[in-house]
């Protein structure tokens, strides 16, 4: 806590807006969110160790709106961490930092989580429907 | 600096070195570079399993390669996790008990969650029946 009111940055008030905030900020909470989706994978691992009931209880969750709309969320979440982390383990070697360039992948990777997200539900929906 | 008497060699010792200041930096690349791949294949499994029974879900599990490849998931996942979140809390918890006390929390829950996994994968791997009814 500062002891005088002196201005910080960054100063976000002043910002124009940039598509590099927005990634930035976005990896962190989606990050925060698939922390809580390794919990739901124990918990998944634990039910099948535990019990056929266990399992079906689970399923049954992951079937309700509520359970669909969490996996949607981890869907996309795990979606864009992913391609923003490839894109953050290129920048670590010194890769893509022309302005013209940051700001292009930036934008490959905000429409590509939601390309891959539609993939991966695709599959799920073509699977539900083949059986 | 000016007023103490301190050379500025005692000030900065103990407070990381560049012999294992990065570390937490690298090891959160080695994880982020093995669940590129772990993360794509869990993705397969998951909706492997969506026309699965129980057994064929087990049984999925069971196969040594997925069992050794979930766990390798579930931990890189779980250490991956908790070094985002270590790093979140150090930016934004000020507050030193509660930076301390949170801290602790997520690295327990976090090898918990670990541990806990692999036991689950082990006993679904070895074929053990269910724990419960």
């Amino acid at each position: 806590m500062p002891a005088t009111a002196r201005p910080l940055s960054p100063h976000l008030s002043v910002y124009r807006w940039q598509i590099q905030m927005m990634t930035s900020i976005v990896h962190r909470g989606t990050g925060i969110f698939l922390a809580f989706g390794t919990i739901l994978v124990c918990v998944g691992l634990l039910a099948l160790a535990w019990s056929e009931n266990a399992f079906a209880a689970l399923r049954a969750f992951c079937a309700s709106w509520i359970g669909m709309l969490l996996l949607l969320g981890w869907t996309w979440s795990l979606a864009f961490h992913l391609l923003n982390g490839i894109r953050h383990l290129l920048q670590d070697v010194g890769l893509g930092y022309a302005p013209a360039t940051f700001v292009r992948n930036g934008w490959i990777v905000t429409i590509g989580s939601f390309v891959l997200t539609a993939l991966v539900w695709a599959c799920v929906f073509a699977q539900r429907g083949g059986t | 600096m000016s007023d103490s008497l301190r050379t500025p060699m005692k000030v900065a010792q103990g407070l990381g070195s560049a012999r294992s200041g990065a570390h937490h930096f690298m090891v959160q690349r080695i994880t982020a570079v093995a669940l590129i791949g772990l993360g794509l294949w869990f993705v397969w499994i998951a909706l492997e399993m969506l026309h699965l029974d129980y057994a064929g879900a087990r049984a999925l599990i069971a196969r040594p390669l997925n069992a050794v490849l979930m766990i390798s998931f579930v931990i890189a996942s779980f250490w991956h996790a908790q070094l985002g979140l270590q790093v979140v809390i150090e930016d934004y918890v000020h507050t030193r008990w509660l930076e301390l006390a949170s801290q602790i929390a997520i690295k327990f829950i976090c090898f918990l969650g670990a541990a806990a996994s692999v036991l689950a994968i082990i006993r679904i791997a070895l074929a053990s029946g269910p724990l419960g009814s």
